[in-house]
Parts: structure tokens; sequence; C-alpha cells
């Protein structure tokens, strides 16, 4: 090519485009192999054997004939592991329980055979003597004096309490009471708030047990070599503390743990915690000498992975006439169930939302986490924030109405703007709430169809029409609980100009791997198809904090970039060294290194390559970075600036109630987003898409019935996920403003689209009727009898431990 | 321990034999005795629609069939469609809609869309919602799936 020929190279920006997920194909084929696909070869399959009573204590166990049967290689209770360690957020839970079992998924034992079939049948033989204890049925039960304790401290042999080590943990130690957290936040005057208010309203909310309904059910293989280095194939959202955890667990080097990551049949937050079936299922490994995996049934899967975290919620809150919100005070009882995991610590977002959601010149936060018989609760997409929400939207739609105001003024009274800093210490950077409130308001007609609807609340015809609005903040820019909140990249180019991306950041469907290559594309001018990505094993990839906290965008995306842009400015170097030109005036475009004024090709990429690698100074393009957000810890007081960004979104959710049978049909969704910058729009609206349908289950359909320990419906037959004849319209818009730290201005998305849409149907069933839902979900049963006034509204007294 | 039975039939168009146990449901024999695990387990009780695959043209919960009861009959599974160039339309469809984000579901999905493009050729969108009724998503909220059938009919309107 001489110079006369050289073309002009144009390329379109990629970001806002909609880019089809990398992975797609494979998946739609049906060839991915997902772990519950995987085989290893010499594999046993595991079983484990659960509690048959909710609170007993445990007199013999019996595994003699489950050992006998044939194809039986290992059976094991906790006496078998004597230096099992517990696990948890707490440190409160013992993997496999020989004492006492404190709920019905507890783990007594557990089998490794040539067959599921086979270890299933052993389980059948194992003989347990239990003593029931008197059950702890509700978190108000767990309060009240005298109630029985969950984690009672062990008694020596003359029933005196056995005198322990400082710091030993909860699971040996035991615990005085059933309070197993307490998290109390407080900012400005609260009495001299109170005074001026001229409206204050105060009411209790009952937030239920829903789970994540992965469609992949959980499971995990472990294998051991020959020098005792663990493998484990997991489905885990959080890879390298994984790592760590188990590594501290077997008192090994971390060096010597390897997780591997096969594709995941959905996460949402539920494999952010190490479980009892991980680490039984290395006990089993270790113990048979062989691989041995682990996977759950659905039924199993409803009973034994975690909750989303039930609440009860008192909230009162205060207005002056003119609009102004005065204060906020909260107590909330959250039912840990038997063990603590990431349930226990949604107080954490739950506080931003009552804090810093709206200007709020006081609050005051209290939330008492206690121990029950119940299922325990982990983390779930909005980690506490759907429960927050819909207390503080509804009691937004309750002020107004009281002073007279429009719902949507109020809100826009009282919403955040960019610039502010909130009384937790929250520093709004970028801040698009207003123009999600207004865009989603003007985009459903929701001021003319809110009137509407109430003037037609005594219309004929048993079919009410109802809209609501709701609003929330998220983090959008990581979180900052761990040491570090980073995510490493690793970037090399090859001969041919493609790129290898070899990132932390896990993939679980959600589209990372996709929203990386295009970022990094984005800066080296190549097209999507040029990256192969790298993300699913810790001895090749760099350290990621993991999946979760709507992070991965943001953090990992800026992790690349930072990567990418190293290679640039080395590729940029050495064309401008070899083609004897300034390199700030060259740009890569299209496969090409360019003149980046006028697009003119100065030489393409995989041959400047190629010229670097095949030299006399033979260079290869390799870079790597690691980004660590610009954000701060909380304080004690939960004070800090927590993310470097802030997601933000309204929810206009438009219903039909049925007065005559409680049905409520969820007809439209208006959903405005504030995601910073629009990076692949294809991605981003099936986050979002997902996130609605997510919360509308939570709204009408989902309820997992836990009566006395004993959760009722674990089959999708009685657990009713939304259906695709059930979703509403939905009509999703995006605010860009731009957030100056995140990824091409980008900031996080996940878990922002299911919070606001139970708060929102709240608003919307009262809008349509008149009537008032204090709690979830929103079953025709549970609309049918409010509509009658035949539902005692949730109460409960605010209550601190001395 | 249990009673195996031979049994003969069409996989995804290749003579197939086999010996399977009397209770094995169909889902393990395509998953554990034939090795094809594109169909999914998710419920194992005929709810959630993972492990669909066609017996005869009708579409089946491949978890609540017996595999006893797949003898003389034609079964296709994803892995039959995936090399179907007939089929191609709809896969594609999938991927360019954003239809896919797990993709656990997406199997059981992609053949009972099939059906319904094989059975209805001019669905609309209601008409596709009502058909993949029994086939559970948790990720997408169903939107992109419906879009990407509703696209694949009469090959894109």
């Amino acid at each position: 090519m001489n110079a006369a020929e050289k073309p002009v190279i144009v390329a379109d920006s990629l970001i806002g485009q909609r880019i089809q997920k990398k992975d797609a194909p494979e998946k739609a084929a049906g060839k991915t192999r997902y772990i519950q696909d995987m085989v290893v070869p010499g594999m046993l399959h595991a079983k484990i054997l659960r509690s048959a009573r909710v609170h007993a204590r445990i007199l013999s166990i019996d595994t003699s004939a489950a050992k006998a049967l044939p194809g039986v290689h290992v059976v094991i209770t906790a006496a078998d592991v004597p230096d099992q360690q517990p696990i948890g957020v707490a440190r409160d839970h013992l993997p496999l329980k020989g004492e006492r079992v404190r709920s019905l998924r507890d783990e007594i034992a557990a089998v490794a055979a040539d067959s599921e079939e086979i270890a299933e049948a052993a389980l059948r033989l194992i003989r347990v003597e239990y003593e029931d204890l008197p059950i702890v049925a509700g978190p108000e039960d767990a309060i009240k004096p005298g109630a029985p304790l969950i984690h009672p401290a062990p008694l020596d042999a003359e029933g005196r309490p056995k005198t322990l080590p400082p710091k030993t943990p909860v699971a040996f130690a035991g615990k005085a009471d059933n309070v197993a957290m307490r998290f109390d936040y407080t900012h400005g005057d609260l009495a001299a708030a109170e005074a001026e208010s001229d409206v204050v309203v105060e009411d209790t909310f009952q937030l239920h047990y829903v789970t994540h309904c992965c469609m992949g059910v959980s499971g995990v293989i472990a294998e051991f070599d020959a020098s005792g280095n663990l493998l484990m194939y997991s489905n885990t959202q959080v890879p390298f503390l994984h790592k760590r955890e188990f590594a501290e667990y077997l008192d090994i080097d971390p060096a010597r743990v390897r997780i591997i990551q096969p594709p995941i049949g959905g996460g949402f937050g539920s494999k952010l915690d190490i479980y009892p079936f991980e680490v039984i299922c290395i006990f089993l490994a270790r113990a048979a000498k062989r691989p041995v995996k682990m996977v759950f049934t659905r039924e199993e899967e409803f009973l034994a992975s975690p909750t989303r975290q039930p609440v009860l919620l008192t909230l009162r809150s205060g207005c002056r006439k003119d609009g102004t919100l005065t204060f906020r005070q909260v107590h909330t009882l959250h039912d840990n169930g038997a063990y603590t995991s990431w349930g226990a610590t949604t107080p954490f977002v739950m506080m931003q939302t009552f804090s810093s959601l709206y200007r709020v010149p006081a609050c005051d936060y209290h939330t008492t986490v206690v121990y029950t018989n119940n299922p325990y609760a982990g983390s779930f997409r909005g980690y506490g924030n759907l429960q927050a929400t819909f207390a503080i939207e509804q009691h937004m739609d309750m002020l107004a109405e009281k002073i007279g105001m429009d719902p949507l003024d109020f809100r826009l009274k009282n919403a955040q703007d960019a610039g502010e800093v909130t009384g937790q210490g929250m520093t709004f950077k970028s801040c698009g709430f207003k123009e999600c409130l207004t865009t989603a308001a003007e985009r459903s007609d929701y001021r003319r169809k809110h009137a509407d609807n109430i003037a037609n609340r005594n219309a004929r015809g048993p079919v009410k029409r109802g809209i609501g609005i709701a609003s929330m903040l998220h983090v959008g820019g990581g979180a900052k609980i761990y040491p570090s909140d980073g995510c490493g990249t690793i970037l090399k180019l090859d001969d041919f100009a493609n790129v290898t991306l070899i990132t932390g950041a896990s993939e679980i469907g959600q589209g990372s791997e996709t929203v990386l290559s295009q970022l990094v594309c984005e800066e080296l001018g190549l097209p999507i198809s040029a990256v192969t990505v790298v993300n699913n094993d810790t001895a090749i990839t760099p350290w990621d904090v993991g999946v979760h906290a709507s992070r991965t965008t943001f953090i990992a995306g800026n992790s690349a970039i930072g990567a990418a842009r190293m290679a640039k400015a080395k590729i940029l170097a050495a064309a401008a060294r070899k083609h004897d030109c300034d390199e700030a005036s060259l740009d890569l475009r299209g496969g090409f290194v360019v003149k980046a004024d006028s697009g003119e090709a100065v030489v393409e990429l995989a041959r400047l390559m190629r010229s670097l690698h095949f030299s006399d100074k033979a260079e290869l393009v390799m870079t790597t970075f690691y980004y660590e957000p610009p954000s701060v810890h909380q304080d004690k007081g939960f004070k800090g600036d927590v993310s470097a960004a802030y997601a933000w979104a309204t929810q206009v959710v438009e219903v039909e109630v049925d007065t005559d049978t409680g049905i409520v049909k969820m007809t439209k969704v208006t959903g405005t987003h504030d995601v910073g910058r629009v990076l692949n729009r294809l991605g981003l609206e099936g986050q979002i898409e997902g996130g609605v349908v997510m919360g509308q289950g939570y709204a009408l359909t989902e309820n997992l019935i836990v009566e006395n320990g004993v959760t009722r419906n674990p089959n999708f037959r009685d657990y009713k996920l939304v259906t695709a004849p059930e979703i509403p319209e939905m009509d999703i818009s995006f605010v860009e403003s731009m957030d100056g730290e995140g990824p091409r201005g980008a900031k996080g998305v996940g878990e922002a689209p299911s919070i606001c849409i139970a708060a929102a149907a709240a608003n919307a069933i009262y809008n349509a009727t008149g009537v008032r839902i204090f709690g979830l979900p929103f079953t025709p049963e549970a609309v049918y009898r409010a509509l009658r006034g035949v539902t005692s509204k949730p109460h409960w007294q605010a209550w601190k431990p001395e | 321990m249990s009673l195996k039975h031979d049994i003969e039939f069409a996989l995804n168009g290749v003579r197939k034999r086999v010996a399977v146990d009397v209770t094995m449901t169909a889902l393990d024999m395509l998953r554990d005795v034939v090795g094809l695990t594109g169909t999914k387990y998710g419920c194992g009780e005929g709810e959630c629609g993972a492990c669909t695959i066609r017996v005869d043209g009708q579409t089946v919960n491949a978890c609540l069939m017996f595999a006893v009861a797949c003898d003389g009959h034609d079964i296709v599974t994803i892995e039959g469609l995936a090399a179907d160039p007939k089929a191609d339309a709809l896969r594609e469809a999938f991927v360019e809609h954003g239809a896919v984000q797990c993709g656990f579901c997406t199997p059981g999905m992609v053949v009972q869309a099939a059906h319904i493009l094989e059975t209805n050729p001019n669905a609309d969108a209601a008409t596709i919602k009502r058909g993949l009724e029994g086939n559970l998503c948790r990720c997408t909220g169903y939107k992109k799936i419906v879009d990407a059938v509703e696209s694949a009919c009469c090959g894109g309107r």
C-alpha cells in the first residue's frame, strides 16, 4: 500500500450500541456446560441428610447401615470432622451439626457414593434420634423474655457454663440472648425536627420471605490433587474471597486453593456467602480421595439456599405543610433465621435509603437482627433496598396526601441533586434523580392518570385502575465493604491484533464479558469479535472482590479501560517510532493505527503487532491494571462515601385491581434509570426488564411460606414465579448523567430495576382503591381481605435491647 | 437394584438403542445415559420447562416422562435443533434480541419456541406468551424472549 492509496478509516463508537451477548450463541444452542453438566473422571456423587426437626437436640446418629450399602464410599457426620470451623458472617454456623439442629435445612450427615441414587438410598438408612426443643417461630418470639435460646452457651459435665477463651466464635461459645446483630445510625436533631413537623405518620410494614429461584440449582465439585491442593468447580460470586476462606478453613496456603467457575444458571446475590454444602463437599472429597460432585434438587434449593431478608419495619416520617421533609425514624426487626448470613447486614443498604434517597434533616435508624428457627436470609439483588423503599415511598405518598400536595411535586421538592453530601456522608457527584422523576412521570402520564383514577374509584364495575410512583437510590460505583473494592485486568494482544482480556470479574449471565469487551474495543478500535474473555479461574485471573453491589461494569469496566489505555499508549508509541510521527497525532480505529484528525490509515494494527514481535527487540503488548475506586469505608457510625457513584431510578407502576377477586394485574411499568451512560443498550434493557419482572414477583406472586419453621411451598407449583403472559408492558428509558468516575460515564444498574416495583405497586393499589396495604405480597387473598377491611395491620412495638 | 429395559428410538434423527432403568426419566436418560446435557434439570416436576424436548412433534417436559416411554418415538432435543438449519433463524433471533442471559432456561425456551413457530407460524405476541407460559426464566423478564420468537415468526415481520 503506497502513501497515495492509504484509506480513511471510519468507525462508529460502540458506546450505546446494541451489542449481542458473547456467550449467547452457545447458550441458545444448548452447548454451554454448566456445573450441573460437568463430569470429572472418577467423581463421586454426594447428598446431604438434613434435619427432620425444626429445633431439637441430636441424641444419636447411626450411619452404619448407610456405610454398609454397596457403592457408598464415605459417610460423614460432625463427629468425623472434629476440625470443622464455623462459617458465615458471625461465625455462628458449623457446616455439620452434631449436637443440635436449629432449622429444617440443617445438615446432619453427608454421603459420597458411586451415583446420586445410591447416595440418596444411603441417606434413607441413616438413623437420627432427636429430642425436640421449643421452636422460636418468628422474630417477635425471639425477643420475648424467657424465649428459648437458639445458640445457648455450652455447659460442662456439671451443667455449668464452659469456660472458653475470649473471642471464641458463637458456634462454640453460644450467645446469651437471641440478638445476632444491631445497627444504629443517626444524623440531625430528631426531637427538634419532629417538633417542627406539621404532619407525622407512623406505620408498620411487613416484608416477606422470597428466594432467588436461580434456574440452575446449586452445585459444586471438589477435588484434591496428590499434593493436597484443592480444586473447586464452583458457582460462587466471590471466587477470591472463597479461595481465602477455604484456605483458612483447611489451614493451608491460599495458593493451594484454586476455584474454577463454570457458567452459572443464575446468581442474583445467592452465591455471595460460603455455604455448608460447599464445605461438606470438600470434607467428602478429602475423605474419599476422589472428586466429589454435589448438586441440589429443586426442593433442596428452596429449603436450603438463602432467602431475601424478611423485615418487620416501623417508620415514622414527618414533613412541614410546605412539603419539606423533616425527619425519619426507623425501627426494624430482622428475622435472621438460625444462622447469620448476609441478610443480617442489609441494614447497611437500608439506612442509605432512609437517610439519603430524599433530603431529610434528621434520620434515626435502628435494626435488631434476631435468631429464630427459620431459614436464614442471605444477599439478594437489591440487598434490603426493596424493603426500605417499600416503606419510604408509601410514606411519601401518605405525607403528600395529608398536606394536599401532588405526590410528584412532593418528591421533586425533596429529591437530591448533584453536589449534595448527605447526612450519611454520601456525595452525589452525578445525580439524575429529578430527571428520572419527571421523565418517568411524563412518559407514563402520571399526573393525569393519578387524578383520573381517584375520580373513578367509585365508578361502576369491579376493576379499578391505579398508578403509583416510587424511586430508588443504590450504590452505582461499587461498595467499599472489604479492604479493597477493586478489580484487576491482564490484557494481551496477539500477532493478529486479537485481544485476550483476563479479568477478575465474574460472569453470572449479566453480560459482563460483553460490556468489558466493548469498553476495551472502544479504546483499541477493534470489533467485539477480536476479544476473548478469560474470567473463570483464580489461578489465572487477577483479584476481584466479587460480583455484587451492581459493581462489575463500573469497577471491572474501569479496570479493563485502564489496561486497554496502557496497551494503546504502547501501541501508539511504537507506531510513532516506526512511522516517524508524533504519537499524540495517532489513534486506533477499525483495526488500524490512523491519523487522529483525518482518519487516514498509518498501519494495520495486526501488521504493527507482528512487526513488534518479530524484530530484534521482540516485544509483545501485554498490560496489567488494577482499579480501586475512590470510595471510603464507613466509620463506626455508618458514615462515609462508600461508593464512587450512585444510581437513581424512578418507576411508575400501573395496575388493574379486580375488587371482586382481589386479583392485581400489573399492566405497565415505566422505568427511567440514571445509568450514567448507556454502554450496551441491549444488555442494559435486559437487566432492567428482568429486574422489573423480579420486582413484580416480589410484589404480587412470590411468597415462601414459612410456618413454625417449616417451609410449606418448596416447589414452583406453589411458589409462583411470574410467567410470560403476566408481564407488564415495559417502557424503559435512560438518563445519562455522565458520571465523572464511571467507565465512559456509566454507573452500575444490576440491582436497581427490582427495587421500586413493590413500593410503586402499593401506591398504585391505593390510587385504584383508596386502600393502603402495608404487607407483602399483594396476593389475591391479601388484597381481597384488605379491600374488605378484614386484614389486621402489621403492628410491632419498636424495640431495642437493654 | 433396578430393572433394565432395552429401548430404541430416534434421537435427533439418529436411531438409538439404550438400556435404561425402568424408573429413569427421559431427562436423566438424555443427560446421563446418552450424554446430551443441553436439556436441563430445573425442577423435576414439570413446572419450569427447562427440560422441554419434542416427542413426535409435541413438546414434553422430559422430567415427567419415563425413559422407557421414549421407545419407538421420535425425540428431538436442543442439540437436534442446534444442528437443524431450519432452526438457525430462531436461535439467531434469541442472540440478536438479547433473549439470553444466564442461559439456563434457553434450551427449553428455544425448543418450545420452535414448536410454537411450527404449529402457529403467524403467532402474535399474546399467543407466543401463552405458548411460553410453561417455561420459567428468572433473568430476562421474558420480554426479549417474546420479541425474539415474534421476530422469527414468518422469518421476521
